[in-house]
């Protein structure tokens, strides 16, 4: 007998998480815009503060809209669990929260998203956790990086802006090694393109803004559990593997066994620094991901196109997505992402930084602004906005050049985004 | 919690609660390949309302050290080892799936250490598909699909959990990851095997109530009820929609049937 049939993605992108309302019989998920809930008597009110009973207290914690959403990114991303946070910083925050203390350490791909830079490499030292930066390439660097107060390993699945692959099943081997879990922004893939759990990564994390969404009309993260990482045999981490005050002497391993990380996740992080989710925000989120599996093809044929495209214009020095057999990972991508490595790529425009404003300045249909992952294509130049003040020898030490264009290919008719590209690049060069 | 069976290290939860000889106690026994993490949240509302809370880790699963035990006798005899090494001398038996087995049977050979039972998820004989049984003496990771899939609801496999973000299939299918080789088989064989249980409900005079799960794959309804019949002292609490992971499905229903026989 063959293996009990289990749901595809598809359609769990659809349904999983909700069911019809139980009271009105609504079919789409309900937004419950309420900060609270009713509690039947005071001993079950206890119960719910006290995880006995399964339920909702106060939006900041959980909320039946959220959780709707927080079971979907589980379902897709083979997860035990996920919590829906205000932004994907904050997802990122509660992560490293919940398992990084003062005094210890995080070793990070270099080639990550400016503002989590920002958070590892300035902000968490006021909090004295310090983190070391290496080339995701490089898996003897993360390996050296580790030191005895390490208590994460970070990565993106597709690195900023180099499009790196990020080799989870050595980087996550190496970590746990060490007794260390890993934790990836899968941002650019979504689980269509790449789970990373299935590969060896711990837990990850999404700006739902971007592809899950599609939209671009809402602001949210999302972090998942895999459920895998044994943080009592770890004995590195004491927030999960001992009794915690916060919480009448809880210990989260040993009581949740798979789900330690995400229920501390929540009952401490959301609790405590309260980066929660608007239950608006999670059903907005949720009407992107109803057509995730669609949206990402398009995006990714679409990506194939305009790249195509650019490769044979005189006005472009280079072009760097992995799904070129030039780049370095493509064969790494083949393995990981093998429906396609997003639609998110730089290229480099002939004439440096002029070049570049002129060139997005003519643009029609793509939009100039700082974000990815929409329905709509988009476009920044680096050099000329997000690191403006930067010259061309720091640009250089970013790994950004002058003339680098970020494309953030989107849903319309790929002969209109060609089109529209063609008479931008003439532009750029008079 | 940790103590010793048999010399072996043995764990067992007590809901974060503390102990207390005065007061009265309730003991939670697992299912295949699973381990006391199953009753979370009953365990932690038992020891709040101050009884003693044993969610027993069973031989080599969970955080328990040896080898897994080969059949329900040996299992019923390993808890009465263990009740006695905890000193506890009556409590409530709380029994999920194979839990339930091991239940029957200790209500059977130690009635009187009993002042109640409940059988979550039970059928009498319990036997186990050839392609699950297979599966598992390979140690193959089918096994736990099989297990885990069978074990849940229609409804419950696309998710809508009470307990809020939790997928519950892929937390179930993690427990089972986390088994230890041969473990499965080990208890799923157990099951099987144990064929004389249709007897010994005949003798069970404890109190008992069963839980039973309307869309049970894994110990159908029709088999559960059947139990019920067999049971001098019984009644029945039926959850729709549910499968055979009532714990994970609906914790709430369950937890007020426990509370209304503990």
């Amino acid at each position: 007998m063959a293996k009990p049939p289990n749901f595809k993605f598809d359609t769990l992108s659809l349904h999983a998480g909700q069911r019809p309302d139980p009271t009105t019989g609504a079919r789409a998920t309900p937004i419950y815009q309420s900060a609270s809930f009713v509690f039947p008597d005071t001993d079950y009110a206890v119960g719910l503060f006290n995880i006995e009973r399964a339920g909702h207290v106060y939006s900041r914690l959980s909320n039946p809209t959220n959780a709707v959403l927080e079971e979907r990114i589980a379902a897709l991303e083979n997860a035990v669990g996920g919590i829906a946070t205000a932004s994907g910083q904050a997802a990122m925050h509660l992560a490293i929260a919940t398992i990084v203390g003062s005094g210890e350490h995080i070793v990070s791909s270099r080639s990550i998203y400016g503002g989590t830079h920002n958070l590892l490499a300035y902000t968490l030292p006021r909090f004295g956790i310090e983190t070391t930066f290496v080339d995701p390439r490089d898996p003897n660097a993360f390996k050296n990086a580790l030191q005895e107060n390490t208590r994460l390993v970070f990565g993106e699945i597709l690195g900023n802006p180099g499009l790196e692959v990020l080799n989870v099943p050595v980087i996550s081997e190496i970590a746990h090694s060490a007794g260390i879990p890993l934790l990836v922004d899968a941002t650019f893939a979504t689980p269509y393109l790449c789970k990373p759990i299935d590969f060896g990564a711990d837990l990850v994390m999404h700006s739902a803004t971007k592809f899950l969404s599609g939209h671009g009309v809402v602001i949210g993260g999302l972090l998942v559990d895999g459920g895998t990482f044994d943080w009592e045999a770890s004995g590195k981490f004491t927030t999960l593997s001992e009794p915690y005050a916060g919480f009448h002497n809880l210990n989260f391993a040993e009581e949740f066994g798979p789900a330690a990380f995400i229920t501390r996740a929540r009952k401490e992080g959301l609790r405590d620094f309260g980066a929660c989710m608007s239950p608006t925000t999670a059903f907005q989120i949720l009407q992107g991901m109803e057509t995730l599996p669609l949206r990402m093809q398009k995006h990714v044929e679409n990506t194939k196109k305009v790249a195509e495209f650019l490769l044979e214009r005189e006005e472009v020095d280079w072009l760097n997505h992995p799904m070129l057999e030039s780049h370095p990972d493509h064969e790494l991508a083949k393995t990981l992402l093998p429906k396609g490595c997003g639609a998110v790529f730089s290229f480099g425009i002939k004439g440096g930084r002029e070049a570049g404003i002129k060139f997005i300045e003519s643009l029609d249909i793509f939009s100039h602004l700082a974000n990815i992952g929409d329905a709509k294509s988009l476009v920044i130049h680096p050099a000329s906005t997000t690191h403006h003040r930067m010259d061309a020898e720091a640009l250089k030490n970013a790994g950004i050049s002058e003339g680098l264009i970020r494309l953030s290919i989107g849903l319309e008719d790929s002969s209109d985004l060609i089109a529209d590209l063609k008479q931008a690049l003439r532009a750029s060069q008079k | 919690m940790y103590f010793e069976v048999n010399s072996l290290k043995t764990y067992c939860s007590n809901g974060s609660g503390k102990l207390d000889p005065t007061q009265k106690s309730v003991v939670f026994i697992h299912g295949a390949g699973f381990d006391h993490t199953t009753f979370v949240l009953a365990s932690r509302y038992f020891a709040r309302q101050n009884y003693n809370v044993y969610a027993i880790d069973l031989p080599a699963h969970g955080n328990s050290s040896g080898d897994p035990l080969e059949s329900i006798e040996m299992m019923s005899d390993w808890l009465y080892t263990a009740l006695n090494q905890l000193g506890v001398e009556n409590t409530a038996l709380v029994g999920h799936s194979m839990g339930s087995l091991i239940s029957l049977q200790f209500a059977s050979d130690h009635s009187k250490m009993l002042r109640s039972m409940a059988l979550v998820g039970t059928s009498i004989p319990m036997p186990v598909s050839d392609p699950l049984l297979n599966a598992a003496k390979e140690n193959s990771h089918d096994a736990f699909d099989m297990a885990n899939t069978w074990s849940h609801s229609k409804a419950a496999q696309l998710g809508g959990n009470e307990n809020p973000g939790i997928s519950m299939m892929m937390s179930g299918q993690r427990l089972y990851e986390r088994s230890k080789t041969n473990v499965l088989y080990a208890d799923l064989n157990a099951c099987n095997n144990f064929t004389n249980s249709k007897e010994l409900a005949r003798n069970v005079a404890t109190e008992t109530l069963i839980i039973v799960g309307d869309q049970d794959q894994m110990t159908t309804p029709v088999k559960a009820l059947e139990v019920a019949s067999i049971i001098s002292d019984c009644r029945t609490l039926r959850l729709n929609p549910c499968g055979h992971a009532m714990f994970a499905e609906q914790p709430n229903a369950v937890l007020d049937g426990l509370i209304s026989i503990v």
